[in-house]
Parts: structure tokens; C-alpha cells; sequence
């Protein structure tokens, strides 16, 4: 490290051939010849979307993957079992009350010749325990377990310089605070900085583990559209229920009074579409980041030449260093645009 | 024009990337502007650096969230 650039340490080097290999090792899966007619363009279109959509299994490795347990609340009752079960192609479970079949990554039922039953599968709930699902417990352990040892080191080291954890954690804590939350919601900004505190590090390290291209991380989860609309409903609560009589008066009386037939329609739409541009933000940005590093390794595939690979490996190293920056950038601009939004609500006028 | 655009579209594909293209276009020329006076403005005044960047950063938030309005709406359609 003498030199002091990253790029010239022996770490670095290592990392970026490991990146080589384990970026290809979720294409193992689209690589192996199962049907060799089909076009490599639509095999690596179905692999990325595969990649960056839910599903009910967690790929490991190639085929290896961990079975995930099926929830089902039919109308005759409660169904639970392994989604190893359905895994194969076409493979059907016959369960206590239906018998079950994969298709695509829904659970569909099918009647006895082995035909998709629409009319019975529009009955059936799925609560099913999925990647997404078991990506978001892991990451709220993790961020427990940091944030705990954190707090708790705060309690016993009081009043002394941070140590570990603690001094990484530290710069993160007083940014949100310091260039987030007060500069937005001014002296009413303790109320807040829970929520901004979990919001920016729940989007951040889900984020990050997203990047990682390896078994527990390469999901999804921040450019899953249920979990950043969660995300954004919980905004728009926070909003309109911390909101003083100086915002609701803003939304429903406009100044000159003739102007109520135009504005208030406006400011109604304005106060779900600010949650909605959060939602489609954070979604499409992550998403957006993953098809594109999913396409460079594609490109392998596509062309059919290995010739082609140092610079797909190039542009994709490339890539998840701006990602890296865009699960920064993201998380911070979510956070922002909430501290703004709630801000907003909460001002007083003089 | 409606089918000329038709023919191009089962010869060559979704017309939805065209869209994205024209929302990429957009963005482009909407946080270059951004940017290039915020540049400016920091090279006026240094010392309102984090000022500007705050706001720099939350305009080019605002632009690209209409882009990519569009670019979802070109994936769905």
C-alpha cells in the first residue's frame, strides 16, 4: 500500500480475478447446453430476468440451490411444503388439497391430466418464503448485529474516541444527521433521525450485498418494486400524518380563491406522486444497474467467443465500481428527498 | 408514418427502445445542464461548495426519476 492507490495494491489484483469467475458462476446455469436450438440471445434475456426477479428457490451455485419452503393458504386450508419439490421443470407436487406445478415463478394448481387450473390457482394465496423474503431477514440480522454492537458500544464507551465498528459506523450516523436530516427539517429533526437512520441503512447495505456477485448476495431486493413501494408507502404515512395545519392549508386553500378548481386537484396528485417517484427511483436505478453488468457477461454468450471476454470483464468491473457509487448515491437520495418531503410538511411559516 | 413505424417494428424490433432512447436523450442533455453550472457556480464560489452539491445532486435526482418514469414505461409497453 506504499503506493497509496488502491488500484496498485496486490488486494485489488486478487479481487478482480475472483470477480472474473464468480460473475460467470450465475450463468453456469444459462451456459450448460439444455437445448442448444434455442438463441443465445434469448437464453441470456431469460437468464438476467431470472436473475433479477424473485423466485422460490436460492441458487448457491450453478444448480445447486437451497430449497425454500412453499406457503400456500388454499380455500381448504393451509399448504406447506419444500419448494424443492416443484423445482424441476414441469415437475407437479401432489399436495393435501391440490396438486401443485412451477410456472414461470408462480405457484399454479393442476388438475389431475396435468393442466394448469386458472380458475382454482386465482383461489390460492402464496406467502410462500422466497429469495427476496429470505435476503431481507439476512440483511435485517446483519443490520441488528452491526447496530446493536454499535449502540452498545456507545454505552460502554462513553464520552471516549469510537473503536472499530463503532468509527466506521460513526461518519455514516452524523452525515445522515448533519447533512440529511437538520439542514431539511431544522431544529424538529430528532423525531426523524430514527427512521432516516433505518431507512438510508436498510437501502444501503441491500445495496451493497446486491453488488455482491456470490451465494448469500446477487439478489435483488432494493430493485424489487413491492419492497421500494413499501418503502414509499411508509414515506407517505410519515408525511401526511406529521403534517401541520401550514401544509394542509398549502394543499387545500391556494391563494386567490378562484384557483381551487385547479390546485387542489394538483396537490392532491402531488402528495402521492412524491412516494411514487421515490418507489420508481430506487427500483429502476438497481434494476437498471444489474441488467447492465448481467448484459456485459451476456455478451459472452451472445457472440459465442471467449475473444470477446476482456472487455465484457473490463466494462463490468468498470460497472460495479459506479454501482458501488449508486448504492451510495441511492440510498442517500432516498433518505434525502424523505427528510425533504417530511421537511416540507413539518415547517413552520413566518 | 403510422405504417411505416409498424413495418420498422416487426422488422427490427420494440419500438419501446426507441423510447428509452429519447428519455436517455433527455436525461443526457438535462444533468449535463446541471452539472456544467454547478461546476460553474463552484468555481465562482468554493466556498458554498456543499451547498450547491446538495442541491446539484437532488435536481439530478429529480431529472433522472422522469427518465426513468420513461424508461419503465418503454420496458412495460
Amino acid at each position: 500500500m506504499a503506493s497509496g492507490s488502491i488500484l496498485n495494491s496486490k488486494f485489488f489484483n486478487i479481487l478482480l480475478i475472483c470477480a472474473f469467475f464468480l460473475l460467470a458462476a450465475p450463468f453456469s446455469k444459462a451456459a450448460s447446453a439444455e437445448d442448444s436450438t434455442k438463441d443465445p440471445k434469448e437464453k441470456a434475456k431469460e437468464a438476467i430476468l431470472e436473475h433479477i426477479g424473485d423466485s422460490h428457490s436460492w441458487p448457491v451455485l450453478g444448480k445447486t440451490t437451497i430449497g425454500l419452503p412453499v406457503i400456500l393458504y388454499t380455500d381448504k386450508g393451509l399448504e406447506v411444503f419444500s419448494s424443492k419439490k416443484i423445482e424441476e421443470d414441469g415437475s407437479v407436487y401432489a399436495g393435501a388439497n391440490y396438486s401443485y406445478k412451477l410456472e414461470g415463478n408462480k405457484v399454479k394448481v393442476v388438475d389431475a391430466s396435468g393442466k394448469v387450473d386458472d380458475a382454482t390457482s386465482k383461489k390460492v394465496w402464496d406467502f410462500s418464503i422466497t429469495r427476496n423474503v429470505i435476503s431481507l431477514w439476512m440483511s435485517a440480522i446483519l443490520l441488528l448485529l452491526v447496530f446493536l454492537s454499535v449502540s452498545s458500544a456507545y454505552k460502554k464507551r462513553e464520552g471516549k474516541a469510537p473503536k472499530g465498528l463503532q468509527s466506521f459506523i460513526e461518519p455514516l450516523i452524523v452525515f445522515v444527521r448533519d447533512d440529511v436530516a437538520i439542514p431539511n427539517m431544522g431544529y424538529k429533526y430528532a423525531r426523524f433521525m430514527p427512521l432516516l437512520l433505518t431507512v438510508f441503512f436498510f437501502i444501503l447495505i441491500n445495496n451493497l450485498i446486491g453488488i455482491i456477485p456470490f451465494f448469500p448476495g446477487g439478489y435483488n431486493l432494493t430493485g424489487n418494486i413491492a419492497v421500494t413501494g413499501t418503502l414509499a408507502v411508509i414515506i407517505l404515512f410519515v408525511v401526511n400524518l406529521n403534517g401541520n395545519k401550514y401544509y394542509w392549508k398549502h394543499i387545500f386553500s391556494p391563494n386567490p380563491w378562484w384557483l381551487f378548481p385547479i390546485m387542489i386537484p394538483v396537490e392532491i396528485v402531488s402528495i402521492f406522486s412524491k412516494p411514487i417517484a421515490l418507489m420508481i427511483r430506487l427500483f429502476a436505478n438497481m434494476t437498471a444497474g444489474h441488467i447492465v453488468a448481467l448484459s456485459l457477461i451476456s455478451l459472452i454468450f451472445i457472440f459465442g467467443t471467449l475473444w470477446i471476454s476482456p472487455v465484457s470483464v473490463a466494462f463490468v468491473v468498470f460497472m460495479d465500481c459506479i454501482e458501488v457509487l449508486i448504492a451510495f448515491l441511492q440510498a442517500y437520495i432516498f433518505t434525502l428527498l424523505s427528510a425533504l418531503f417530511i421537511g416540507m410538511a413539518i415547517m413552520e411559516h413566518h | 408514418m403510422i405504417g411505416t413505424l409498424a413495418a420498422v417494428t416487426t422488422m427490427y424490433g420494440n419500438i419501446a427502445a426507441l423510447g428509452a432512447g429519447l428519455a436517455a436523450i433527455g436525461a443526457g442533455i438535462g444533468i449535463g445542464q446541471i452539472g456544467g453550472k454547478a461546476v460553474e457556480a463552484i468555481a465562482r464560489q468554493p466556498e458554498a461548495i456543499s451547498k450547491i452539491q446538495t442541491n446539484m445532486i437532488i435536481a439530478a435526482a429529480l431529472v433522472e426519476g422522469v427518465a426513468l418514469f420513461a424508461v419503465v414505461v418503454a420496458m412495460i409497453g
